[in-house]
């Protein structure tokens, strides 16, 4: 990445789209001052936006990305005490406020998302560390007025070639007022003595202990409990409503109506949830109450023989494939996902006509807060968003129409009083905005001595992006980026390439979901490659290196997984092996999957070997958890995640009918780190693009069945089935 | 008003009967570590400890509960062996279902001390975890029972 974009402080660059980036907006890198500076807690001196030292020798770093498991407030910490050699064991955390010096570079806003953290930040937080060290080695040289290069910084410490020293702590309130340095050093890779280490995370005693803050915990006095009767059909809207009997209910203090649906405040949720229950709604089901899943995929199944705008183009696609020794032609389908975080969607607001305070685990501190202060006439600065942590976010909690968040604002100016807007399980798994359901057209066309000559991919569905602030520089000719990523960059060297894109009109919300257009190109690319690569009668694995000659960091996580997994050696009777690979976000992943099938056609994944390449990193066990993390994610979609609409309506609603992994599912996950020198790729999402296509084609070794369809359906794969 | 006996202490809560207590710990004694999910016992989320047994709290009403030791995850010692393996593993993520995780693993090592993957897959498969712990969860349950039987917390 420093290639692309050099350092600058208080510069701003902006460019459309950077390589491997995802959700990449901007690039704006802030400086290290906040514009409205607030005072620090008493015994505690600020040295700039992200640190602050108290008299104690107590740090505490201001992190600006959200904590939603991807284990941030311990990896950008990591980043600050490597530069500001203070004690680790000294560290605490605080979620940033909202102001532009917090902003991520990426998106031009605060916000946490395609897995930018920590490449994102790396550079500016290594200087507000080192910027941070140098005036505490200036505020120690002078208090004993030597020159500064006679001085180190070390574990917390000052320390003068004499041998003598002062604790931080001791240097604070006097470094507070040091001139800030420029041009600052940040340290050279091989004095490191915290990056590259595993060690544990911060948050782990505050989420073990039951005492992390999550936003359903909050907790303030005269706190009304919400819930909102949602319309039954995604567009409807409340046509006439009786809240007699709502009202009626022990504890119920307010009913409103709000542009979501009718709201319920009451003492406590159970409350809220019974005067819900009685409350008599009128709906106008709106224009979407007729869509059905098997409607859609039909739909979606004629457009995809038609041609669609064309991302990308090499050579003559048509007459390789036309003209090609074999063709080779399969459909994929793909449904709608719900992120189905554990902790449901909550936001607490307090406001008034002077201001307003919000509690919500967000992935995205400056949109929401705007929203919100446009939804209470409020000024942006007047709204104080304070981030707890977030019980999941997958890409929900950073909603584009900020959805949680405005409604609570709704619901607070209707009411009155503070409250707290929560979304039942059921509520959360019906809300939308969820993944894309996608269907894919691949044709394949083999030369006389079976190579790969021709490639055609076609991609129908909804575009994520279309309406968002993120439409400007990412939707482009028609082409939503985030539809067909991990699609039209195919790696493989194909000398005739054609990829088009049919964008969807449909009253179902979507968003970005977990490693996004990846989580299901990468499904369908690696599965159709490892048809072609059956029907050229070539090795899976071998078949891939080849046409990976010239992309050594694909070509070495590959290898790397296929030899740690023992690719050529023979599995127990009945399993099969599967492999695949694919890049997003910057980082390089293959797994190798090893699984069996039962006469009911039970899938069972024994044991994944993942190896990824990201680069330079910082946390190599956070990357482990994240690898782990993202296989079982993309395992319960490729097992059991579907969401399906009859008459417009979710028909999912709970854990039981939208199942995830469960722990004696959970494979045998073994991970490994490439060492190298790269630029820094994300891990957050990831892991998530390979499982299921290396179980995909694990299936198909297993059982000779192509799965083309997720979930994985058993009944298609019990023996002699076959698939469609 | 109903009574109630909760990690040692006596309280006193006037709420409808039928209130299920994992919303009585949460709301009306600020009890949060205990947590929301599924609220229909499928999730695991809300576990706590009723007279030595892991229970699901949104399960069972404040009036069912009244006269019974309830445990939640606040009660659990710092020091206990599960708690310390959690750390040790690093097996915590975005943290939602992880005192469920453990109040239901701590009930496990209590009636099997020493248990086998199966035993640990079979007690533990109605806690779900969407970040996808689980192989550190296994990790961590045996490195408790191995600490535990140096003569630590049983």
């Amino acid at each position: 990445m420093s290639d692309i974009v050099k350092f600058n402080r208080r510069d701003f660059l902006k460019t459309g789209a950077l390589a491997g980036g995802g959700l990449i907006l901007a690039l704006c890198f802030p400086g290290l001052e906040s514009a409205g500076a607030a005072r620090p807690p008493r015994g505690q001196f600020k040295l700039n936006a992200f640190i602050r030292v108290g008299h104690d020798g107590s740090v505490t770093f201001i992190v600006n990305h959200s904590e939603m498991g991807q284990g941030v407030y311990t990896s950008l910490p990591m980043i600050l005490a490597e530069e500001l050699e203070c004690d680790w064991r000294k560290v605490m955390v605080e979620a940033a406020p909202v102001d532009p010096v917090y902003n991520n570079p990426a998106f031009g806003m605060q916000g946490t998302g395609g897995s930018t953290s920590v490449r994102m930040e790396w550079q500016i937080l290594a200087k507000a560390g080192a910027t941070a060290r140098e005036m505490l080695i200036a505020a120690a040289a002078k208090e004993w007025k030597v020159t500064p290069t006679t001085c180190r910084a070390e574990n917390g410490r000052v320390i003068h070639d004499s041998g003598k020293s002062l604790d931080y702590g001791k240097l604070a309130g006097r470094a507070a007022r040091m001139p800030v340095p420029k041009d600052v050093q940040p340290k050279s890779p091989d004095k490191y003595r915290l990056i590259g280490k595993p060690l544990h995370r911060l948050d782990g005693p505050a989420k073990a202990g039951g005492k992390a803050e999550f936003g359903l915990d909050v907790k303030l006095p005269g706190l009304l409990t919400v819930v909102i009767a949602h319309p039954p059909v995604f567009g409807g809207k409340v046509k006439s409503f009786n809240a007699d009997k709502a009202r009626a209910v022990p504890g119920v203090k307010e009913v409103v109506q709000v542009p979501a649906g009718v709201a319920v405040a009451a003492n406590g949720f159970p409350a809220a949830r019974r005067g819900r229950a009685a409350l008599e709604i009128v709906w106008d089901e709106g224009e979407w109450a007729r869509l059905n899943t098997p409607d859609i995929i039909k739909e979606y199944a004629r457009m995809a023989e038609t041609p669609g705008i064309i991302a990308r183009k090499e050579g003559n696609p048509d007459k390789a494939y036309y003209g090609a020794e074999r063709r080779i032609m399969a459909e994929y389908c793909v449904p709608y996902l719900a992120h189905a975080t554990m902790e449901p969607l909550n936001c607490t607001v307090n406001s008034d006509k002077n201001g307003c305070d919000i509690w919500t685990g967000t992935q995205s501190q400056t949109s929401d807060r705007n929203a919100a202060a446009r939804v209470l006439g409020l000024k942006p600065e007047q709204v104080r968003l304070h981030t707890t942590f977030l019980g999941g976010g997958f890409g929900r909690r950073a909603n584009p129409a900020n959805d949680f968040v405005s409604t609570a604002a709704q619901v607070a100016k209707a009411v009155g009083k503070p409250v707290k807007v929560v979304w039942s399980r059921e509520d959360d798994m019906k809300a939308g905005f969820f993944r894309p359901l996608w269907y894919s057209r691949l044709m394949a066309g083999l030369d006389k001595n079976s190579n790969l000559a021709a490639w055609w991919h076609t991609i129908v569905g909804q575009s994520i992006l279309a309406g968002t602030p993120f439409a400007a520089s990412m939707v482009k000719n028609g082409i939503d980026e985030t539809s067909v990523e991990g699609a039209q960059d195919i790696p493989y060297a194909i000398p005739n390439i054609l990829v088009d894109l049919h964008t969807t009109q449909m009253g179902v919300p979507v968003q970005w979901w977990r490693s996004v257009g990846h989580s299901h190109n990468a499904f369908v690319v690696e599965s159709f490659l490892d048809e072609v690569a059956h029907e050229a009668g070539k090795d899976p694995f071998e078949f891939r290196r080849a046409l990976l000659a010239d992309k050594p960091r694909h070509r070495g996580v590959l290898e790397l997984a296929a030899a740690k997994a023992g690719w050529s050696r023979p599995l127990a009777a009945g399993q099969g092996r599967g492999i695949a690979v694919h890049e997003s976000y910057g980082s390089f992943v293959a797994n190798v999957a090893e699984v069996s099938v039962d006469a009911k056609g039970k899938v069972r994944v024994h044991r994944v070997v993942c190896a990824i390449d990201c680069g330079r990193h910082v946390n190599p066990d956070i990357i482990r958890a994240q690898m782990e993390s993202g296989i079982a994610f993309g395992l319960t979609a490729a097992l059991y995640g579907e969401i399906t609409l009859k008459n417009g309506r979710v028909e999912q609603g709970n854990y039981d009918d939208y199942p995830l992994l469960r722990i004696s599912e959970m494979p045998r996950v073994e991970v490994h780190v490439a060492q190298n020198n790269e630029h820094s790729g994300g891990v957050g999402e990831p892991g998530v693009p390979c499982i299921a296509p290396a179980v995909a084609n694990a299936v198909f070794a297993a059982t000779g069945v192509r799965v083309r369809r997720l979930p994985i359906r058993g009944r298609e794969l019990q023996k002699g089935s076959g698939i469609a | 008003m109903i009574a109630l006996v909760v990690n040692g202490k006596r309280h006193a809560v006037d709420v409808a009967p039928d209130t299920p207590l994992l919303w009585v710990l949460r709301d009306n004694l600020g009890l949060t570590g205990t947590k929301y999910g599924c609220g229909e016992g499928v999730c695991g989320a809300c576990t706590v400890h009723i007279d030595g047994r892991a229970e699901r709290s949104c399960q069972i009403s404040v009036k069912d509960a009244h006269g019974k030791r309830i445990t939640t995850i606040e009660g659990l010692a710092k020091g206990h062996p599960v708690k310390k393996a959690w750390l040790a593993e690093d097996v915590s993520q975005c943290g939602w279902c992880q005192p469920g995780q453990i109040m239901q693993a701590a009930a496990l090592l209590r009636e099997k001390p020493a248990p086998s993957n199966a035993d640990i897959d079979s007690a533990m498969e109605g806690n779900l975890c969407r970040c996808g712990t689980y192989q550190r969860i296994r990790a961590a349950i045996h490195m408790a029972a191995r600490e535990a039987g140096k003569g630590g917390v049983r």
